[in-house]
């Protein structure tokens, strides 16, 4: 008996990993295996035009926070880098608080709609959701650069005589990335709410909650996985921006992507930009673990 | 005593040997229309007047009005048209968290990110109360409702009558004045169920809080009430104390939806005060008691509960039949009789030890029972 | 009468909400709209036209771009849907395996990773290749979107997967149908919406790409948004309003076909 249903077992197994084979191939190629030989990469020299050098150094790994002083040869913090660090964390976080402000509300209207209603207005946020990210940066571009729509309107209103600068600053990124990432902070912010048990706002009422204190009290707990995935799905991806930044920002403001990617361009640096790379990695996984742990505290809570 | 004394306002004024006690709740033509094709009623004019203390209850079939309009009392729905008010105040004015009406909702609707214990101090932290002042209610609620060693206990980890007593506790928490409860009991096993249903009415008694009830089980209604109100179809059809319902039932679909009846095809001869005298169709004649509103003469539908009748020889009954089945059930025996009109009657008896079984199937009888004990319906 | 009290209201949220809607939109209308500027500024309204869009047309450089763009759409939706179905069908109503949380985290790690971070990888990668053979083909590009594209088409079908009856299979096997005749002819029939579904979503997705794009092309290996990417940098005529107009058409007949997909019982 033992023998017959092990060997059915075995012969599932192998099916099994027959069928998973061609996925994990790709995968393994062009996803998983890259990765590895970027780490191996952050350990070796730049070469003079690019590429490397297959020579072992931390140098690389030092220069993630730390420069040499060209002239006098002392060792101090990478304020550039480290201020793109700072910005990076700073714009990220800031775009997604703004996220959960627009957001919060908006998956909260949706889901308080009448029940044929909902799809259709979760129709509207999905439209966005799958257009390309270019086209809604560039769209955000109009109307905010020097003759784009907002600044001829004022001029033409006769408010302001020369256009107002928003491109190419800290601000019209941030706007770019709330403008992009805001439909990832609805959708799970409307899964959970969708799955909220209206008896308890009402119990909330009947014991004497104002609607602040009902909000406060009863909703935000309730909710609270769908803000903390929404938030993960905001942070992550935007902490790793490139194309916003890049055309928000024009060539000044930079972020850990931009400056990524410039060692690989004029940088000529490609260990730095792997050890960067491997950085910012770390940090998301980070992330993403601290999510997986606080989602799975939510369990006892749950109905 | 739990409660230092009794909650809302008592004022039993005995004026030459009168009591008057004061109206909680008065409800007057209160209507609910849902837009439609046709527009739905789900409340027609309803007009009770719920008084201080009592345990009154609103009894009826699914979508007879009857949590509609507990809904509209806590201030979850809103009527069409009419007044509530409670003490004089007008409710429809105040939102629900301005009342002071609690809710024991069916679901229990517990708040599960919250222990036990801070469920049942929820209403009291919203209404600011002091923290040593919520501690001892909170303390004292969790006595009443025997669930001290539960306090620090997640709200999914206790089982259903646990939560059904915590959601009591901490509706009264805040010491309403009224307490609504919409089918509490009605996820419980039997068991618990009774238990639960002696404890409420233990509860009401001691605190003095009015309570309004909702429920569609009669037996449950009878058991506990001061008063009810049977519903029907958003309409109610009589309020009376559970005696009044049950011996004088004013119309054919309370005498139906209470206990058991049977309906006898009758004609009504003429009427005295509270008596009727009507002709049965075997054509004897007997008195029975006469519908509230006063009856027309001609057909009417008489009612007879069955543990009123009796069975016997056929000569001595007021109407003969054959006896169909004979069901037993411990502790009483029913009789189903084929009457020679074509209705059906069943007889209650108790089952007596020393009695023996006289009569079996087939057999001619006939069914006797006593002047006064039926009720004529108004149709 | 008094108001109703409305439970689910809370102050202010239904005027941030329509705020925002609005704010969705309006950029993307107003791209819209100027598609059609008869003139060259992007916010100064001189009449209709559909000059842009005849000269997006003509210009050889987009036609190259759309063309491939559409080329590595085709062959990653195929090869990852392909890819995506085998794994759905391996990891999903089955008992617990060993391994498995591997393998989930291998299938989904393309959306887990900063797409930079990927984009650095394959670049790194794909460098050491291109020395090491000298191709500089289109096969890196459709490579590399073929593996990120795997987890996009791997969740509708395995979502609609997990919806299926698992029992219809066993009776089509107890009446003596092998493994591929039973998925040809049980598994397949219900599950077709949820493949359509992933490769219109791995479709699109890899039509949308910009950043492994940019870093994995060689040059004058244009893909239609990273064409946009160059001509932002450069002066900005309606031209590209009319390429984004169009994209953004597809991605609306995309995200209804796809809801239609959805709703289609068995």
């Amino acid at each position: 008996m033992a023998d017959l249903s092990s060997a059915a077992e075995t012969q599932a197994s192998r099916r099994r990993w027959l069928l998973l084979a061609p996925a994990l191939f790709i995968l393994v190629f062009a996803a998983a295996g890259p990765l590895l030989i970027t780490l191996v990469y952050s350990f070796l020299t730049p070469g003079d035009y690019g590429g490397v050098e297959w020579q072992a150094s931390w140098q690389a790994w030092f220069n993630v926070v730390m420069e040499r002083d060209i002239f006098d040869d002392t060792l101090g913090w990478s304020d550039a880098h480290l201020s793109i660090f700072w910005r990076s964390v700073k714009l990220s976080l800031m775009t997604t608080v703004l996220c959960l402000f627009f957001g919060f509300p908006t998956a909260y209207f949706i889901a308080t709609r009448p029940k044929k209603q909902r799809d259709l207005w979760m129709l509207l946020i999905i439209i966005p959701f799958w257009t390309n990210l270019l086209i809604r940066t560039f769209a955000v571009v109009e109307l905010i650069r020097a003759e784009g729509t907002v600044n001829t309107l004022l001029i033409w209103l006769g408010i302001i005589d020369t256009p107002i600068q928003m491109l190419f600053t800290e601000f019209s990124i941030l706007l770019g990335m709330v403008y992009v990432y805001l439909p990832l902070m609805v959708l799970p912010l409307y899964a959970s709410m969708e799955r909220l048990d209206f008896s308890l706002v009402e119990a909330g009422y009947d014991l004497y909650a104002t609607r602040l204190k009902v909000l406060r009290r009863v909703i935000l707990p309730l909710v609270k996985p769908g803000v903390i995935a929404g938030s993960i799905l905001v942070f992550v991806p935007s902490l790793g921006a490139y194309v916003t930044p890049r055309v928000m920002g024009g060539g000044n403001q930079l972020m850990i992507g931009n400056l990524i990617e410039l060692q690989f361009g004029q940088g000529r640096n490609w260990p730095l930009g792997a050890a960067l790379s491997i950085t910012l990695l770390a940090i998301v996984m980070v992330a993403l673990m601290a999510y997986v742990r606080a989602a799975g505290n939510q369990e006892p809570h749950r109905v | 005593m739990v409660f230092a004394q009794v909650s809302g306002d008592v004022e039993k004024t005995i004026t030459g040997g009168t009591l008057k006690v004061a109206t909680a709740i008065s409800v007057r033509n209160l209507r609910k229309v849902y837009p439609g094709q046709p527009p739905v009623v789900a409340l027609a004019d309803a007009s009770i007047d719920i008084k201080d203390n009592e345990f009154f209850t609103l009894l009826g079939p699914s979508g007879c009005g009857k949590t509609t309009l507990l809904r509209m009392i806590a201030g979850f729905e809103h009527p069409t048209a009419g007044s509530l008010t409670m003490h004089g105040e007008n409710l429809l004015e105040l939102p629900p968290y301005k009342r002071p009406v609690n809710t024991v909702f069916q679901s229990y609707a517990l708040f599960p990110h919250l222990t036990v214990a801070q469920n049942i101090s929820f209403g009291l932290e919203m209404l600011g109360k002091p923290k040593a002042e919520i501690g001892r209610t909170v303390d004292e609620m969790m006595a009443l409702v025997k669930m001290t060693e539960m306090a620090d206990r997640q709200t999914g980890q206790i089982s259903g009558g646990q939560q059904q007593r915590v959601a009591l506790a901490r509706a009264l928490a805040p010491k309403p004045r009224v307490l609504l409860l919409d089918e509490p009991l009605s996820a419980l096993d039997f068991k618990l169920r009774k238990d639960m249903q002696l404890e409420l009415k233990r509860l009401q008694m001691e605190t003095g809080i009015t309570f309004v009830f909702v429920t569609h089980d009669q037996e449950e209604a009878l058991t506990m009430s001061d008063r009810i109100a049977v519903m029907n179809a958003g309409e109610i059809r009589q309020i009376g104390n559970p005696r009044q319902i049950y011996d004088q039932p004013a119309e054919r679909f309370v005498a139906d939806f209470i206990g058991d009846t049977n309906f006898l095809p009758a004609e009504l001869i003429e009427t005295a005060g509270q008596t009727a005298t009507i002709r049965l169709s075997s054509g004897k004649q007997i008195a029975a008691r006469a519908a509230e509103s006063g009856s027309q003469k001609g057909k009417v539908t008489l009612a007879v509960r069955p543990e009123h009748a009796s069975i016997g020889p056929e000569a001595e009954g007021l109407l003969a039949g054959t006896l169909g089945e004979v069901v037993y059930f411990g502790t009483d025996t029913h009789y189903h009789v084929a009457l020679e009109d074509g209705t059906g009657f069943v007889v209650r008896q108790q089952n007596r030890p020393d009695a023996t079984a006289q009569f079996s199937s087939g057999d001619r009888v006939g069914v006797h029972f006593a002047p006064g004990i039926g009720q004529v319906l108004k149709d | 009468m008094s108001k109703a009290f409305n439970v689910s209201r809370q102050n202010g949220f239904t005027t941030i909400a329509i705020t925002c809607f609005v704010l969705l939109y309006l950029p993307i209308i107003l791209l819209v709209v100027y598609s059609f500027n008869s003139g060259t500024s992007v916010a100064i309204w001189e009449g209709f036209s559909w000059r842009w869009y005849q000269s997006a047309w003509q210009n050889d450089q987009v036609q190259e771009a759309t063309v491939r763009s559409l080329i590595i759409a085709l062959w990653a939706s195929a090869i990852s849907t392909t890819c995506a179905v085998l794994a759905a069908l391996a990891t999903t109503r089955t008992r617990k395996f060993k391994g498995q949380a591997a393998v989930f985290a291998m299938i989904n790690q393309p959306l887990m990773v900063p797409e930079i971070v990927t984009a650095v990888a394959l670049l790194i990668f794909f460098a050491m290749i291109k020395v090491a053979t000298g191709y500089t083909g289109l096969a890196y590009l459709i490579v590399a979107h073929s593996a990120f594209c795997i987890p996009f088409a791997y969740l509708p079908i395995r979502a609609r997967l997990q919806g299926m009856d698992l029992s219809l299979e066993q009776a089509a096997a107890d009446l003596y149908a092998t493994p591929f005749k039973v998925f040809r002819r049980v598994t397949l029939p219900q599950l077709w919406p949820g493949i359509l579904a992933g490769a219109m979503l791995a479709f699109v997705i890899s039509l949308d790409d910009v950043v492994i794009t940019e870093f994995v092309k060689s040059a004058g290996q244009d893909t239609l948004p990273t064409y946009m990417l160059g001509q932002l940098r450069r002066v900005v005529t309606p031209e590209v309003n009319a390429i984004s107009t169009v994209l953004f058409g597809i991605s609306v007949t995309f995200v209804i076909a796809f809801t239609v997909l959805g709703k289609i019982k068995n």
